[in-house]
């Protein structure tokens, strides 16, 4: 089967494991991964619940195609309330983890309750059991990871596991699987490090097996596979130049986010774009850019790998640093950067490697530093509160906040809660760029319209995974749609929210689609997974998944005022570029999308949606 | 002509379909714990270099072999574990200088690649091209053209 139909329930508080069979009703309803783990979680956790107190969970799932060759087919997901942002959260990530706990037998883990002292689980396909984490306890997932599998004499173990930020309470940590790859958003690091589990290992030698028509699959996965790398984007930009490709275009839309969003244009894009990685450095004649890298069964490729300058201030006399390691992705690279005016790309490599080894979210830990680096220009925030200077620009304290933040250091302690609790605690919450809580990620919403309404609907607080409407507006994937109009952006919205939820609940990677529609994935899962997966009931377990994390969200306590955005975005309009005197118009489309979506006037779905999807 | 796998592992990602596409066409189905190619990563480095066997002419597994259960196929110059005839023994473990042929406890028996009857199955899977099967007298061709493209000829042309 493409589900193994066996989920692992571990009580932390009494340290059990115990297996069971996975609902395969509602695997019918809701496919797998984000979509099956929160049906899982809304049913067991009370939407009020205080997301770092024992009573939160915490789900580990794969989806159906997760462990296949279906090209991307690596992809897990945590599950859980977000530290951040106190909504549903479910971030998703690649590398090899998610196909080991497929191949050990796994659907999904989920972790209850709190550990009385550090643990982490230990999975050897159908054996799980807690062990002592004393000893991980303080250390990086770069340490952690090369403990656990110097301890268990296997180089194949694949582990998942937070650093120290996710020890320290920021409230933006991650889980890092394999080095460098990240859950990275909404602090679901956090959670986990609330629960004292400090690392899941895996050894799976199982494997997949029994897909509903193997051979059918397999044809289904190399179509696919072709439609991938004939793709202008997933066949040439992205493999060439990663997600970074994005940079130099992106800012010349005017829409890239700088300086807290002051302005919609950086004037150092060049230097700290896909370009400049692939140039040769003065100082030792070397690229910044070493080799490029895939997740598991990933035939884009993506990722980076990169080098940092050895003679860089920021790792002189750090050889721990000098080694090839997880190179800068776009998001990254504009939240480090362009956010707070650093146009210094080895420091913007560095706070990366930070941000990787002690497991934190660079976009959230980078737009905090740039709300931080406002409030200290202001006056606000005063150098002795801070240790040094901060103003825009400044590489030097880009580097010094990240290590801060990673242990929790002086004002360190301070970014790590995240720009909306930073710029309320110093009077000023309408500085903080962010939506629930969550920081927006490397678009601008004056100059990409569509993104605005993105950022105030996403179930998880501002994200541009839940529907990257930039696909349509910049790229045009799947039609090119005006990026400075509001008109048909809230169909466009909902279009790409009920997609995405597939996309993420297939076990596949989101990036997929800038080649694929939903008509490519629909024969490798109806291949792939036990009965009829046809177009219609795809784009209602889209739907049917939105829905259901919008009804946890409302029942924590969120309403239609929390679908909103920073005053700045709708009353300060973007001086340069294409977007030159435009602000975001979501008070125009809001009422609109709500309209799409069949909510009414407060953005509560209606008794007739909640029926027609069978919530 | 008989041909061989390929490796230019500068090209190799490590997205792991190869090892995926032999544990199918072996096992029926995806276990990266049955693949006979395997992706090793350098991770310090930034390389990612898959291995497997290179099907030696004087191979030290099939003349270890106690029982003659490696044999050579006339048709594909590959050496082939005949499991009915392994009593696994693990010599042939021992003997090979590369550890290209492993033991299989799930069967008892030793297992190598054996080039999938002339269609190897990680080669076809392979996104990059970092593995390819090409002609066993020519592996050498693509380096050689690479090489030959930076000779200089303008200087001839000029004279």
């Amino acid at each position: 089967m493409a589900w193994t139909r066996k989920i692992l329930r571990v009580d932390l508080s009494k340290g059990t494991c115990k297996a069971e069979p996975l609902n395969m009703e509602w695997a019918q309803l809701y496919l797998g991964q984000r979509g099956l783990a929160t049906k899982y979680f809304v049913s067991e956790v009370d939407p009020k619940v205080d997301p770092l107190s024992p009573a939160n969970k915490l789900i580990m799932t794969t989806g159906p195609l997760t462990g296949t060759p279906a090209s991307t087919g690596g992809r897990y997901s945590v599950v859980t309330k977000g530290a951040l942002t106190g909504a549903i959260a479910c971030s998703n990530s690649g590398g090899y983890f998610g196909a080991e706990l497929k191949f050990a037998g796994w659907d999904m883990i989920i972790f209850e309750g709190k550990s009385p002292k550090p643990v982490y689980l230990w999975i050897e396909n159908d054996k799980a059991e807690l062990r002592d984490a004393a000893h991980l306890w303080g250390k990086t997932t770069w340490q952690t990871e090369e403990t656990i599998k110097k301890a268990h004499q296997d180089p194949q173990i694949r582990i998942s596991s937070i650093g120290r930020a996710g020890e320290n309470g920021v409230l933006y940590a991650c889980v890092v699987n394999d080095l460098h790859r990240a859950a990275g958003r909404s602090g679901v690091g956090t959670v986990m490090g609330s629960k004292n589990l400090k690392a899941v290992a895996v050894r799976g030698t199982l494997g997949v097996g029994n897909l509903k028509d193997p051979k059918a699959f397999m044809a289904a996965a190399a179509a696919g596979k072709k439609v991938l790398a004939g793709n202008a984007v997933t066949g040439q930009g992205l493999p060439t130049y990663g997600t970074q490709v994005l940079m130099n275009v992106i800012n010349e839309m005017g829409a890239l986010p700088t300086r807290n969003h002051r302005d919609v244009q950086f004037e150092d894009a060049r230097k700290i774009s896909a370009e400049a990685m692939r140039e040769k450095r003065p100082t030792d004649g070397k690229t910044h850019l070493v080799a490029n890298s895939a997740c598991f069964g990933c035939t884009i490729a993506c990722g980076r790998i990169s080098k940092i300058d050895e003679t860089h201030f920021s790792v002189v006399n750090k050889p721990e640093y000098w080694g090839a390691n997880g190179g800068l992705e776009y998001e990254a690279a504009w939240a480090l950067g362009a956010a707070n005016g650093v146009g210094d790309l080895e420091a913007l490599q560095y706070a990366n490697l930070i941000c990787n080894e002690d497991g934190f979210d660079p976009i959230s830990f980078g737009a905090t530093v740039g709300a931080a680096m406002e409030l200290f220009e202001l006056g606000i925030i005063k150098k002795e509160q801070i240790g040094m200077d901060a103003p825009f620009g400044s590489a030097k304290a880009l580097c010094e906040l990240a290590r801060m933040t990673a242990v929790g250091e002086g004002f360190g302690k301070e970014l790590g809660m995240g720009s909306a609790r930073l710029c309320a605690k110093y009077g000023k919450p309408e500085l903080s760029m962010s939506v629930k809580g969550q920081e927006f990620p490397a678009y601008d919403s004056r100059g990409i319209q569509g993104m605005g309404l993105t950022y105030a609907t996403s179930n998880r607080g501002a994200c541009h995974l839940r529907s990257y409407t930039v696909a349509s507006e910049v790229l045009g994937i799947p039609v090119k749609t005006d990026p400075l109009v509001t008109e048909g952006k809230a169909d466009l919205v909902k279009a790409f929210q009920d997609a995405t939820a597939v996309f993420d609940s297939a076990g596949i990677c989101i990036f997929t689609s800038f080649a694929w529609s939903l008509a490519d994935v629909q024969p490798q899962l109806d291949a792939a997974c036990e009965g009829n997966w046809t177009m219609e009931k795809l784009g209602e377990v889209g739907e049917r998944i939105w829905n259901m994390e919008r009804q946890f969200n409302l029942a924590a306590g969120f309403t239609a005022k929390d679908d909103d955005l920073p005053p700045r975005l709708k009353t300060e309009p973007a001086k340069t570029g294409p977007a030159k005197g435009l602000v975001n118009g979501i008070d125009k489309m809001r009422p609109e999308y709500y309209k799409t979506r069949g909510w009414d006037a407060q953005g509560v779905p209606s008794k007739e949606t909640l029926k027609r999807l069978g919530l | 002509m008989q041909k061989s796998l390929h490796i230019d592992a500068s090209k190799c990602t490590g997205c792991l379909q190869c090892e995926m596409a032999c544990s199918y066409e072996n096992y029926g189905v995806f276990n990266l714990a049955k693949s006979r190619i395997k992706v090793f990563n350098f991770e310090h480095e930034g390389r990612k270099v898959p291995y497997t066997c290179t099907q030696c002419a004087e191979a030290w597994c099939m003349n270890a072999c106690p029982v003659d259960a490696i044999a050579i196929n006339a048709a594909t110059g590959a050496k082939v574990v005949n499991e009915a005839v392994c009593v696994g023994c693990k010599v042939c473990t021992i003997a090979c200088p590369f550890g290209t042929v492993n033991y299989v406890a799930d069967t008892g028996k030793v297992q190598k690649c054996d080039l999938c009857d002339g269609h190897p199955a990680c080669a076809e899977a392979c996104p990059t091209a970092a593995i390819t099967f090409v002609d066993s007298d020519w592996t050498g061709l693509d380096k050689m053209r690479a090489w030959a493209g930076k000779t200089d000829t303008a200087a001839r042309a000029s004279a």
